[in-house]
């Protein structure tokens, strides 16, 4: 794979958020009247132009299934298909394309190491290390493999600003231990854990660590081979790309030694009734006809992100965090859930006497899109004692005037129902 | 403010919401049901006193958004006295109203009229109706229930 040229001008342009918008299509409408304000992003990011028309062009053009067709269009597609392995592997620095495997999304990645590597490691008494501020993506697969083979959870706590207690993590370590599996950013708090070093302290003992990075990977560069972690997860839809396509990053001896988790064509060598043998890895985990459109679309997106810079979008996204911390701050009767010495681009709060559902009604009625509820996250919000919070969450394309507007917004709800 | 959201928390639903009434639990009930919104997290229990075919006594308790805390405040001040009969009738009206486009309901249904508004708002429908579906498996179970409005 040859290393692209990247132009040096990229990383030292001043980001411009309003030409930036006029990427998004989406961004430019009413909603109930009022202009959309989108701060629903750790759930989901819009998609700027060039990736609608990466996916568009795709079906236009080079619609063909991959790895099998002789004709032209098949080669166009699997080309196209393949570059986005590479892009992605160059993204997020990773050895080689062929750590890289395709899935749906981050949840169905940690649910194949789960399957795979799990059930081939985990038995009877042995023990998971997991954070408390996991999604629930990243418990329930490792509580389907605990049940199965009678092995248990153990849980690294965090303290009230949302901190992983880093001594207890250490104590929770023992020969039982198989795997942790932790987060590289809370999407219900903005904590930022400090993975390296749990991963450094994992490996110190052998122990193989697998990263969440739905929520951190579009929001700052991620460096695996600085990380060194042994499994990663992302999802396409966050990283700006289509929903349905996401990877799982695998060291080459865990995938080779793994077994496979689905059965199917495109994941064997060759078939017989009596025996398969099967394909090379990462091909070995990607059984059926992949979603194709999405990982070119997806391909695109990465491309977008790189000709911006991700330190230029995390510089940015500090800003607008800052901001709206400093300014949800003043609002009396508002507490921000989560202030974890290193968070990014997620504000979680509660109003006085105010349920976060009915604010998210009032500031849907203003255009405002946030998300309300416990994110996926019951545990987080079970260890604050609450049912659910508000949540904005920003992005690259999330302005100062936006978060004027919530602030004005959360303003409106305390008078109506405070 | 809008006119939409102004139709949705009218000061009758914000009242209930601040003081609701019937709130707490009732000791010597003799049916009760759990209700849960997981989309929410809104959470409550219907106990009631029921003797022979008459509610004599209705109280909840729970956690929830203003919708859903003003609908359970307002419907056990409803149905308190009613027979079983009157109470499902209610229900079934109280549904309609804020599900069916163009539903004559309120008309008939007193001071609930005041969740006719709620039918604007498609995602809470289920914060107004939860107290309603757990009221209604209470009703219907004589072992304690839980009910779960997804």
């Amino acid at each position: 794979m040859s290393e692209s040229v990247i132009a040096p001008a990229a990383s030292v342009s001043r980001f411009d958020v309003e030409k930036v918008r006029l990427d998004f299509p989406i961004l430019h409408q009413k909603v109930h009247g009022k202009p959309l304000v989108y701060l629903d992003n750790a759930a989901t990011t819009q998609k700027p132009r060039a990736v609608i028309d990466a996916t568009t062009r795709y079906y236009e053009q080079d619609n063909a299934n991959i790895h099998r067709g002789v004709h032209l269009l098949s080669e166009r597609a699997t080309r196209a298909y393949e570059e986005a392995r590479e892009k992605l592997a160059r993204f997020l620095n990773a050895p080689d394309p062929r750590n890289i495997v395709f899935t749906r999304n981050s949840t169905e990645g940690i649910n194949l190491v789960a399957q795979s590597f799990g059930r081939k490691t985990v038995g009877p008494g042995d023990e998971i290390v997991l954070s408390e501020i996991e999604h629930h993506s990243n418990i329930v697969p490792w509580q389907m493999l605990a049940e199965e083979k009678g092995a248990r959870l153990r849980v690294i706590p965090i303290d009230d600003r949302g901190d992983l207690i880093l001594e207890a993590y250490e104590s929770l370590l023992s020969d039982r231990t198989k795997l942790v599996a932790v987060t590289h950013m809370s999407n219900a708090l903005g904590t930022i854990p400090p993975v390296e070093k749990i991963i450094s302290i994992a490996h110190a003992r052998g122990i193989p660590v697998l990263v969440d990075g739905s929520q951190a990977a579009y929001h700052r560069a991620v460096d695996l081979k600085a990380l060194d972690c042994d499994f990663y997860v992302v999802t396409g839809h966050k990283l700006y790309g289509p929903t349905g396509i996401g990877a799982l990053y695998g060291k080459r001896e865990h995938l080779e030694a793994m077994p496979p988790w689905q059965g199917g064509g495109d994941m064997i060598r060759s078939v017989s009734f009596e025996k398969t043998t099967w394909n090379d890895v990462p091909f070995k985990f990607e059984a059926g006809t992949p979603n194709i459109a999405g990982g070119i679309g997806l391909a695109a997106a990465l491309d977008y992100l790189r000709s911006l810079g991700m330190d230029a979008i995390a510089t940015h996204e500090r800003e607008i965090l800052d901001y709206a911390t400093r300014r949800l701050s003043e609002i009396d009767g508002l507490a921000i859930v989560g202030t974890a010495r290193e968070k990014a681009s997620v504000l979680s709060f509660v109003l006085d006497g105010i349920h976060p559902h009915d604010t998210g009604t009032i500031l849907d009625r203003e255009g405002i899109a946030v998300r309300t509820g416990h994110h996926c996250a019951q545990p987080v919000m079970d260890r604050f004692g609450i049912p659910a919070t508000v949540r904005a969450s920003f992005a690259l394309y999330n302005t100062k005037e936006e978060v004027d507007a919530l602030a004005d917004g959360i303003r409106k709800a305390q008078e109506l129902l405070g | 403010m809008r006119d939409d959201l102004r139709d949705l928390y009218q000061e009758v639903i914000l009242d209930h919401n601040k003081r609701p009434r019937n709130f707490g639990k009732l000791d010597g009930a003799n049916r009760h049901a759990e209700g849960y919104n997981p989309l929410c997290g809104d959470r409550l229990t219907v106990y009631l006193d029921l003797q022979g075919d008459t509610i004599r006594d209705i109280r909840f308790e729970g956690s929830g958004c203003a919708i859903s805390k003003a609908s359970a405040s307002m419907m056990t001040s409803a149905l308190k006295g009613k027979t079983v009969g009157e109470a499902e009738d209610t229900f079934h009206r109280f549904h309609r109203m804020v599900t069916e486009e163009g539903s004559s309901d309120a008309e008939s249904l007193g001071k609930l009229a005041a969740f006719s508004g709620v039918r604007e708002f498609p995602v809470r429908v289920k914060c107004a109706s939860l107290p309603w579906h757990t009221l209604d498996a209470a009703l219907k179970s004589e072992a304690p229930a839980s009910i779960s409005t997804e």
